[in-house]
Formats: structure tokens, C-alpha cells, sequence
């Protein structure tokens, strides 16, 4: 039996019609026709399909889609401030080419934005603890982080 | 993923009464980190899912000299852990709430739910055992409070009686004179389950321990305590030669088994080394 469920994604009021073991992440890709979160391992475990829910990053694939009611999700497709300009990290990971496959990256952005939104100026282990939950099978952790670096510098830059 | 149904319970008694009901292959559904991967892997055969996540009253943290710290059933990992209190009363519960998963996980896993799993490696059991907490338990017809210590009955399993739910958790007050330590030991740093857990709390009066609980995470059928270890550092101002002979006690107290993720003698060594560094370290968080 499906059930509805209204809520919010990227600030506009969405509803889906989803099956009770549906989980979040299918519901965004297949319902909603939000592809940017990635499917990787569906155990939680790689954090490629990291969303934000009311402000806290999670696995949607660990999330059911019948729990998203009333809530707010934020997803890598919600991180452009306009159709024409990009998010900080966006411009930073394109500038480092820290994004080598891509299958990692919305969630490793997800991840980023909110660990700047938090902490500006985070250190390089603050960015290694940010991260640890999401893997990037290419390796290319070295560029993300520089990546990383620039855009709070830039972000820092655009508020002074 | 495997089909099942789902159901949101208003209240503890409406969550009991569907537990019961709806018969077996029925589990409770609070972070679901653990439970949505059993069954996505077909570890768990599970027909229906009740939420418990709506149920007011199961989402507080309070902590007072006497009693100590309580959290409820819904309070995440992440939360505590993110918790100043925490970081200062209980630096075990940190550490242990720290090592858990992922960021994304702790922001979904509860403490409970860590400790209804009834893992022998689940990071948060041994310094709750470490620290005598109490585990609370609703049933329709009467509540009943457990030390932690008794609530594990083998791996995976516990006390709770069909249609019982654990409402929340009750950790002893933290004196100025007690010291705490967990550490973790396993084959990278995240999203990873412990090959070895120790956890140590200690009290000192005028340079003697005056108490000491050591439990051992993932080297037992559940999370064990070390009694004979603990009876030889009580009483001694745990110098450096009674702490090495206690460590190598608790090897002699511990049960491994080689798996997947260790050696049964690997596992013994590494309890002889991390007994003696958490008593260590929980000396140096009151020195």
C-alpha cells in the first residue's frame, strides 16, 4: 500500500506517493527524479547518498521515505544558490578537479557544506572527521581537501 | 529491498500492544542503522516495522549530581556525543559515541538502539557496563529498571520480555574523583566495528583506588567485566607492576573468538594492552 507524504525538498513543498519500505533514497532518484544522490553501497557505509534533514546530514538509503513527513531535506541538487551561479565548493571541487569518477561527490559536497556552515575555518583534521563517513573510491582525497581549503577561504572572503 | 509494513506508534502502550500483535517478525524501528541493514541484506526477516520515533516523552537529556546523566530511547549518538557535558563527565561515553559509524549514522543511531542490538562489539556497552548504568523498561503492566551489566543475555539477545521497550538509559553521576577511559581498537579509524573495546572507570581517595570496573568489548559472547583484574588494582595505588599483572589477568578473564575481523590471540593481546593504556588514561582525566 502506498501512502503520501508531503515535505520539503530544497525549499520547495514537495509529495510523493511511496511504499512503507521504500527508503528515502529511491524516493528522491525515482519519485521525485532527483538523481544528484547517489546510490552507493545501500548500507550505509560509503555516504554517497548523504542529504541533509532539518539541518543534519544523514544516508538517505538508512532513511525511509515515509519519514521525511512534515521535514525539510536538502540535497546536492538544492546547493546552487541560482541556475547561473554555483555554491562555493561547487566552483572550488570543478577549480582542484576534486572530483575524479564523481560518485562520491554530491554527498562529499553535502558533507562540506555542512561542515563550513558550522565551522569556517575548519583545521585539516577537522576536515579528515567531516569526511570520515564518506569514501571516494578513486582516492583522490588530496584534491578535495585542497578543494575544501579554497572555498572556505572564498566563503571567508565573501563575508568580509 | 524486502517488503514489510509500517507503523507509527503514538505512545509506549500502542507500540507494546503492536509488538505483541502483530506477531512475530515485528521489530521496533527507532535510528534504523542496524535494522534496515539486516534486512536489506536479508540478515532479519521482518514483516512490519513500528516506529517509535513519535512517541513524546523519549527525546530528553537531563543530568543532576544524584542521579547522574538519563537520556531517552530517541536521543542519537550524535547528540550526546556533541554534548559539552558529556565531553567533560563522561570522556568513555565520548569516545564511545565518537567511534560509532559515521557522522551520518550517529546522526540517526540512538545509544539504546546500540545497546537493544546486543552486539559483543557495540561501541557504547562497555563503558556503560564501566560505569554501572541502568537500563529502563516499559511493559504494559509494569516498569522495571536493570542494571546494565545483567540486561545482555548472549549476542543479540537480552532481557526483553515480547511487547517490553527500553525508554532510556541511567549513567551514575560523575564525582571529581573518578577517572574514565574507552578506548577502541580496530583496523582504521571510521566507520568501523571494534576488533577490541576497553573500557576502564576508576575511582581514586588519596592515591588508592578505591574502585575500578573494567569491561571488554568484542571478546565475549556479550560485553564482559574483568573481576579478577578488578580485585587486584583495589586497594593499590595502581603502580605501574600491579597495573601490568592485572592486564595480563584480564587476558586469562577474557573468552575471543577468531573471525573476520581478528584472531581469537590477537584479540587477547590487544586486551592486555589496551587494559593497561585505559587505565592510563582514565588516570590522566582527573590528574
Amino acid at each position: 500500500m502506498k501512502r503520501i507524504v508531503e515535505f520539503t525538498v530544497n525549499g520547495e513543498a514537495r509529495d510523493m506517493a511511496v511504499d512503507a519500505c521504500c527508503s528515502l533514497l529511491d524516493a528522491l532518484r525515482d519519485d521525485v527524479g532527483l538523481t544528484g544522490t547517489k546510490k552507493g553501497c545501500d548500507v550505509g557505509d560509503c555516504g554517497a547518498c548523504t542529504v541533509i534533514i532539518d539541518g543534519e546530514p544523514v544516508n538517505a538509503c538508512l532513511v525511509l521515505a515515509v519519514e521525511a513527513e512534515g521535514r525539510s531535506v536538502e540535497t546536492v541538487e538544492g546547493l546552487q544558490p541560482g541556475v547561473d551561479t554555483l555554491h562555493p565548493l561547487q566552483d572550488a571541487f570543478m577549480r582542484h578537479g576534486a572530483s575524479q569518477c564523481g560518485f562520491c561527490t554530491p554527498g562529499i559536497l553535502m558533507m562540506a557544506k555542512k561542515l563550513l556552515d558550522d565551522n569556517p575555518h575548519p583545521t585539516d583534521e577537522d576536515i579528515r572527521f567531516g569526511l570520515s563517513g564518506n569514501i571516494c573510491r578513486c582516492t583522490g582525497y588530496t584534491k578535495i581537501f585542497d578543494a575544501i581549503r579554497f572555498a572556505a577561504r572564498e566563503m571567508e572572503a565573501a563575508r568580509s | 529491498m524486502r517488503r514489510f509494513d509500517y507503523h507509527r506508534a503514538e505512545t509506549l502502550e500502542h507500540a507494546s500492544r503492536l509488538l505483541t500483535e502483530l506477531g512475530d517478525d515485528t521489530f521496533l524501528f527507532n535510528g534504523g542503522t542496524d535494522l534496515l541493514v539486516e534486512i536489506r541484506e536479508r540478515l532479519r526477516r521482518v514483516r512490519n516495522v513500528v516506529d517509535i520515533k513519535q512517541i513524546p516523552g523519549l527525546s530528553d537529556i537531563t543530568y543532576d549530581e544524584t542521579r547522574g546523566l538519563t537520556f531517552g530511547a530517541l536521543v542519537t549518538v550524535g547528540r550526546l556525543e556533541r554534548l559539552a557535558l558529556v565531553g567533560q563527565r563522561y570522556p568513555n561515553l565520548r569516545a564511545a559515541f565518537a567511534s560509532l559509524g559515521s557522522i551520518q549514522v550517529r546522526n540517526r543511531a540512538t545509544v539504546v538502539g546500540n545497546i537493544c542490538r546486543a552486539s559483543p562489539s557495540a561501541d557504547t556497552i562497555p563503558p556503560l557496563v564501566a560505569d554501572g548504568a541502568f537500563v529502563h523498561i516499559y511493559s504494559r503492566t509494569n516498569m522495571r529498571v536493570v542494571p546494565i551489566a545483567e540486561f545482555f543475555t548472549g549476542p543479540g539477545r537480552t532481557v526483553l520480555a515480547k511487547g517490553e521497550i527500553v525508554t532510556g538509559i541511567t549513567v551514575p553521576p560523575a564525582g571529581d574523583t573518578t577517572g574514565k577511559a574507552y578506548i577502541k581498537h580496530g583496523r582504521r579509524k571510521a566507520m568501523e566495528l571494534s576488533t577490541v573495546g576497553v573500557a576502564v572507570s576508576l575511582s581514586m581517595e588519596e592515591g588508592v583506588c578505591s574502585d575500578i570496573r573494567i569491561a571488554l568489548g568484542a571478546v565475549g559472547a556479550t560485553v564482559l567485566r574483568a573481576p579478577q583484574a578488578e580485585a587486584m588494582l583495589r586497594g593499590t595505588s595502581l603502580d605501574a607492576a600491579t597495573v601490568s599483572s592485572a592486564a595480563s589477568k584480564a587476558m586469562e578473564e577474557c573468552t575471543p573468538i577468531s573471525n573476520v575481523r581478528a584472531s581469537a590471540d590477537y584479540r587477547r593481546d590487544m586486551v592486555g594492552v589496551l587494559t593497561g593504556r585505559a587505565i592510563k588514561q582514565a588516570l590522566e582525566t582527573f590528574a
